[in-house]
């Protein structure tokens, strides 16, 4: 007897782990990419059933929509020789086995030791954030008020997974998310500067050396005398006529 | 039966060991090697969120939030760097970055 939660998370882990296999065994990179976005696909799934809307979204869109994206740009962009990065794939099968062997069985030990919470506590900020709550409050005690509030297990007001990550994000987070977005913008800068190449014979403006310009610069006169004399004898006859 | 907080545990667990397995693996595809990297921190995010699920503390959905911000840094940065390396030597095999080899 299997309830629908327990039949979702074994299709989706199944899905995800057949995937994670073929990312680290396909032949082909493009192979590789389009696997991991199916386990990201997956994983969205699972986290959608952990009740993490906002992330699972997230990740659909972060991952999926860009990062891949990106990946699959740069596999179709070169052009990778594959028989000779496939050359000794399986030579270190061996040690990658035990290695992962070894890590599962580690992880394996810790899990059974512990960890037998079964049913979900509630969550914190569905409790506390209230829309009241939220305009009644100065910011700062929301976020103070966060972990303070699951004495009680009663459900004030149903608020979103995507508002309650917001309201710690903007409040107790704050500086960490700005810091987020200038590793992100550090990235873009990175990124262009890293892959720009300036092509010897493309035209470009120097804006420094237009600003700096002098007017003897552009201009040159040059001191000479009209050689070709004024045609005398046809100004004469329109005179006469 | 339930799914319970160890489920999602040992899920982590094998994704991580899978990722690991491929990095010994794909000892010369550099993509491959990113790729398996974006597994392993798939694999952290899946323990954050499930512990966050369990535990009832939103902090760890936030934590899950700048590792992805900082992964997608990182990955960015590693295809830029893999862009120049790959234009420079023609090949993205890691065993002939030996160039700082003195």
């Amino acid at each position: 007897m299997m309830d629908v939660q327990s039949a979702l998370f074994y299709a989706f882990s199944a899905v995800m782990l057949f995937a994670s296999f073929r990312v680290i065994t396909a032949r082909n990179p493009v192979h590789a990419a389009l696997y991991l976005v199916l386990a990201f696909f997956q994983a969205s799934g699972i986290w959608m059933l952990l009740k993490a809307e906002f992330l699972s979204i997230a990740l659909v869109l972060v991952y999926v929509g860009a990062v891949m994206v990106l990946f699959l740009f740069v596999v179709m962009m070169l052009d990778i020789n594959i028989d000779s990065i496939r050359q000794g794939f399986w030579k270190h099968f061996p040690l990658a086995a035990t290695v992962g062997a070894v890590i599962a069985l580690e992880l394996a030990a810790v899990l059974l030791g512990g960890f037998h919470i079964t049913e979900p506590q509630k969550q914190v900020a569905a409790q506390v954030i209230s829309p009241v709550a939220v305009t009644a409050v100065a910011p700062v005690d929301v976020a103070s008020a966060l972990p303070a509030a699951d004495v009680g297990h009663v459900v004030v007001a149903q608020v979103s997974n995507t508002k309650a990550l917001g309201v710690l994000l903007y409040t107790e987070y704050l500086y960490p998310v700005q810091i987020a977005a200038l590793i992100l913008l550090v990235a873009l800068i990175a990124a262009i500067a890293l892959t720009l190449r300036a092509r010897k014979d493309s035209k470009f403006q120097n804006a420094g050396d237009q600003v700096r310009v002098k007017a003897r610069d552009r201009v040159t006169l040059v001191k000479m005398d009209a050689v070709k004399p004024a045609p005398a004898a046809p100004a004469a006859e329109e005179t006469k006529a | 039966m339930s799914i319970t907080l160890g489920h999602y545990l040992t899920l982590g667990a094998i994704l991580f060991a899978l990722s690991v397995i491929g990095i010994f693996l794909n000892r010369k595809n550099l993509i491959v090697l990113l790729m398996a990297i974006e597994l392993m921190l798939l694999a952290v995010n899946m323990n954050f969120v499930a512990f966050s699920h369990y535990l009832g503390d939103l902090n760890g959905q936030i934590f899950v939030f700048f590792i992805l911000t900082v992964a997608a840094a990182e990955s960015a940065i590693g295809l830029a760097i893999l862009v120049q390396l790959f234009r420079n030597k023609s090949s993205i095999n890691v065993d002939e970055l030996n160039t700082l080899k003195g």
